[in-house]
């Protein structure tokens, strides 16, 4: 079981193959996703009848659309995209003053108010999507009815598809700031103050520093969560669907290989992201 | 700082944080519940009432989804515990160097795709026309084509591997701290693997099994895709019902109503493993 | 106290280089300090008044509050009451920022996201100082720390000696007035310390500049000091000399915090021309200097003799001296440092060993006659420390 403890062979082969075994099980779907992209066949199944690019740049003119030259994934794709910017934005944001609030600050109500903090996380996405949706067209219903204002922002559509991903991302990001800032050690303000900077410099030029391997985590995290998000946004979204939801009414049609295009377009985007991100393992990281 | 600026600070630092919680998690909720308590009489006035719960409760089909529902989650959260233990255990605590980083990478892939994908692969794999169901009729196995997809072990297929990284992740953080003369002692002390096992790894990893027990029981209980688009007809998830309420029939009472059951479901459920385990929601998630 | 005009030459006899003209003012003054947390306080009245140049240190056993006069010093706490003065001018009011004072803080807070010459830089930056000066003042300062290569390098890898040589270049390169060290040495090994000691106390006298030293490592504070301040509960016992505060401690607690000490309770029969004899609980009869006026016939006292004071013999001793006979628990080889460990009564004696080596001698049970200078062995009040 350890190192030190030795082990019978056969069991030894037996955990190796079970190993080899979740390997496969992990990479197969989406290696299998990937190379039928590729395949010269208007199904994305066997038997391999060639490759081909048709899926992703042909221009319609042969009967095949390719991935680039489809207008409604290219908007979608755009949306997703306009989406996840404002998603990361405003939630690093939130997550870096909850960080400072819970980390730094001491003030009555804090545990209950952290509590609070947590409970995203154990609300499933459908329901945080469905209770915004209830609560905010509510809302715009309200305003319509009394006084005859109408607000469109609350009724299905962008803004509100930010904000039902926002409030659970939010989560997400505060703590993965907060484990950092956790990690800081406030001597290190104090030296800087020492060394004849002011509290807010001491801030931007010492603490923040600290802080943005775990900013820039944060960020690719949220990203990524608000362009592969289901569950909330497809209770939200209004005339403009973002990529998944389109992706999905597409594979309710039928599939073809220009979603395997998509598919792998994604995985490539999410992998040079993480790629990013954790390139570089910090030298700074003691 | 003087205690006026040190006060105002405070107040700055909790305005977006209430702003946050209140508008986007507590009152979308509450109202969730203040309308699935109103049965509607026309279009636009409703009184209330219990009756999205009577119904509930008379028609068969919900509750019996809602049971299932439940029950195939803690299922799928089960075995993925089971599946992924020995993996963790491997890169935790056999693996060395470059290959331990290669491996926990490996087990982060499937995360580099969204959820759609990842379901859209298993598809691809498991239908009738599938790679699988063809590679079986190439070796001869069986001569006609077989289908794999759309029955409840398809679904559990997928469910358990959406959930992998999020068992994976935690187990590997907690398994990576166990001092690995605690098991030496309990060999030395005459302790087999199954006693050592049992009495020194689980207990000292019931943090991080909690952890990721709780979040693939969230992520499974309230995902959409994977069952909708492996799921037979005849096996229904509770999601798809809130959906079918909200976006079909635009009975929005009928839906609040099946979603604050689900809330209740998994907050219980959440509740009692954190009970039987002895851990507390905020060490273990925060 | 050191009178500000008094001895300003360092020790090894150079006039100290000072740019600032007024040679009368103290570099630091303190008056009254106070510090409470709660109901202890853990600044108690502390006063007390630095000449330019000198290396000062606090000694004191931890929670003994050094940490917060420090900190008061460099504003990072405030004094309930009291006021600090730095050449002249009351700082009380100014914000750490603005006080010509650096700390070298006790695990060093090197920034880890800045490289050495990013470290160093830093306070430089904040002076608004040049480019191209702060580029030489960089270098310069590194060399003069020893160490000239490591600019690019980042602080976790460097070794725990060359931290502290980095933590002290940073504070250095700015001039300050008073430099204060919060038991740098602490987190190094024992063979480091014994060298960062040493080299402290050159790189004081070749910079010129003020040390404010805090230690509860008596040794720290005896080798490289030139003035010391034994601090207990918030207050200062003693404020001397290195060599003063060994040989005339002025308080029980400082005779035994200060060096090592053997106890001996007891009572008081006679004084006579400040020699107290003084007979044991065994009913041996010994002789010490009496150190407080409340020493008289009849007074409970402990006298302390310290282990090298004492002479070992096992036959005729010298008459001139006190005498002792004390029984041999067993010996302590220590190289030069080898004890002898020994009972009188119920009490257990530490001699330091004659260096000839006769080791031997000294079998257990045996007998060791005992002689030192009564002059050399103060007696204080019992209970009072
Ligand atoms: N911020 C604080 N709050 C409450 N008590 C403190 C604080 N800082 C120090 N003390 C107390 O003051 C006393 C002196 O502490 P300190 O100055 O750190 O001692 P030293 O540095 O000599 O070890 C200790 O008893 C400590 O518990
Ligand atoms: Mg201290």
């Amino acid at each position: 079981m350890i190192r030190s403890v030795p082990r019978p062979a056969w069991s030894k082969r037996l955990y190796f193959a079970y190993l080899a075994a979740f390997f496969v099980y992990v990479s197969l779907p989406l290696l299998v996703t990937a190379v039928f992209s590729f395949n010269d066949a208007p199904f994305p199944s066997l038997p391999w009848r060639g490759f081909t690019l048709d899926w992703f740049f042909a221009d319609g003119s042969a009967g095949r659309t390719g991935l680039f030259h489809d207008d409604s994934l290219l908007s979608s794709l755009a949306t997703s995209g306009h989406i996840a910017f404002w998603v990361t934005l405003v939630s690093v944001t939130l997550g870096c003053l909850n960080a400072i609030l819970f980390e730094r600050r001491q003030f009555p109500g804090k545990e209950f108010l952290y509590i609070l903090m947590l409970m995203p996380l154990v609300i499933p996405g459908v329901i945080l999507g469905v209770s915004i949706l209830v609560f905010f067209s509510g809302t715009a219903n309200a305003l319509s009815d009394t006084w005859g204002i109408e607000w469109d922002s609350l009724r299905p559509g962008l803004p509100l598809v930010i904000m039902g991903q926002v409030a659970f991302i939010t989560t997400l990001c505060t703590l993965v700031i907060a484990a950092r800032l956790r990690k800081f050690d406030r001597q290190l303000e104090e030296a800087a103050m020492n060394l004849g900077a002011t509290p807010l410099v001491a801030w931007f030029t010492v603490t923040l520093p600290w802080l943005l391997p775990a900013i820039l985590g944060a960020a690719a995290m949220a990203f990524l969560m608000s362009f592969e998000n289901f569950n909330t946004t497809v209770m939200l979204t209004g005339s403009d669907a973002p990529l998944t939801v389109t992706l999905f009414n597409r594979l309710r049609e039928g599939s073809t290989p220009v979603l395997n295009a998509v598919a792998l377009l994604l995985m490539a985007g999410s992998g040079l992201l993480v790629g990013l991100t954790l390139r570089k393992p910090n030298k700074q990281t003691r | 700082m003087n205690p006026v600026a040190h006060r105002l600070s405070l107040w700055l630092l909790l305005a977006p944080f209430l702003l946050w919680m209140l508008l986007l998690v507590i009152v979308p909720h509450l109202q969730m519940l203040w309308v699935s308590f109103h049965v509607r009489e026309s279009w636009d006035s409703s009184v209330w009432g219990v009756a999205q719960y009577q119904t509930f409760f008379s028609e068969s089909y919900y509750w019996r989804t809602f049971v299932r529902t439940g029950v195939m989650s803690l299922f799928t959260t089960l075995l993925t515990l089971i599946v992924a233990f020995p993996v963790a255990w491997y890169i935790a605590r056999l693996a060395r160097g470059r290959s331990k980083g290669l491996l926990f990478a490996a087990c982060l892939i499937p995360f580099w795709a969204s959820e759609l994908v990842r379901t859209y692969g298993w598809m691809i794999l498991l239908r009738e026309s599938g790679l699988i169901s063809t590679w079986l009729q190439f070796v001869g196995l069986t001569d006609a084509p077989v289908e794999m997809l759309y029955n409840d072990i398809a679904v559990m297929t997928g469910l358990v591997y959406n959930g992998l990284l999020f068992m994976v992740v935690p187990l590997v953080t907690t398994l990576d701290g166990l001092d690995e003369s605690l098991v030496e002692a309990g060999y030395d002390l005459g302790g087999n693997s199954w006693t050592v096992l049992q009495q020194i790894v689980i207990p000292w990893t019931m943090p991080g099994i909690t952890s990721g027990c709780i979040v693939v029981f969230m992520l499974t209980l309230g995902s959409y895709l994977t069952p909708v688009l492996m799921g037979g007809k005849d096996s229904a998830w509770f999601t798809e019902q809130i959906f079918t309420q909200f976006i079909t029939r635009f009975n929005w009472e009928q839906g609040a109503a099946l979603g604050v059951l689900l809330l209740v479901l998994s907050s219980a459920l959440v509740w009692l493993g954190l009970r039987l385990s002895g851990q507390s929601f905020r060490r273990v998630m925060g | 106290m050191t009178p500000a005009n008094a001895d300003r030459k360092s020790v090894d006899g150079e006039p100290v280089n000072r740019e600032d003209g007024d040679r009368n003012c103290a570099d630091l003054e303190c008056r009254g300090l106070v510090r409470r947390f709660g109901d202890t306080a853990a600044v108690d009245h502390i006063s007390l008044t630095i000449p330019p140049g000198q290396f000062f240190s606090i000694l004191g056993p931890s929670g003994c509050g050094k940490t917060t006069l420090l900190r008061m010093l460099a504003g990072f706490e405030q004094p309930d009451s009291g006021d600090i003065y730095i050449r002249d001018q009351r700082m009380n009011e100014v914000p750490p920022n603005r006080r010509p004072v650096n700390m070298v803080f006790q695990h060093l807070a090197l920034f880890p996201t800045m490289t050495v010459a990013e470290n160093i830089a830093y306070g430089l930056r904040r002076q608004g100082v040049k480019t191209a000066e702060r580029q030489q003042r960089i270098k310069q300062v590194l060399a003069q720390v020893g160490l000239p290569e490591l600019s690019d390098r980042n602080p976790h890898q460097l070794s725990g000696g060359q931290r502290q040589r980095v933590a002290l270049a940073r504070c250095l390169v700015l001039e300050p007035t008073l430099l204060l060290l919060d038991e740098p040495l602490g987190a190094l090994d024992l063979k480091l310390r014994e060298q960062m000691k040493i080299e402290l106390k050159h790189l004081q006298k070749t910079f010129g500049t003020t040390f404010v030293y805090i230690t509860h490592d008596q040794s720290e504070a005896l080798v490289m000091s030139d003035q010391v301040a034994v601090m207990r509960q918030g207050r200062f016992d003693q404020l001397a000399s290195p060599e003063e505060l060994y040989h005339n401690p002025a308080t029980p607690f400082v005779a035994s915090f200060v060096g090592d000490n053997n106890r001996l309770p007891g009572r008081v029969t006679s004084v006579q021309n400040g020699i107290a004899a003084i007979t044991l609980a065994n009913g041996q009869s010994v002789q010490g200097r009496a150190a407080e006026p409340g020493v008289a016939a009849g007074a409970a006292v402990d006298l302390f003799v310290r282990p090298e004071s004492m002479s070992v013999k096992q036959d005729h001793p010298q008459q001139s001296l006190t005498r002792l006979s004390a029984t041999v628990s067993t010996t302590l080889f220590d190289g030069a440092n080898s004890r002898l460990e020994m009972r009188v009564g119920d009490q257990t004696l530490y001699a330091r060993l004659p260096q000839d080596g006769r080791l031997g001698a000294y079998s257990a049970g045996s007998v060791a006659e005992l002689s030192w200078d009564p002059r050399r062995a103060p007696v204080f009040l019992s209970g009072t420390g």
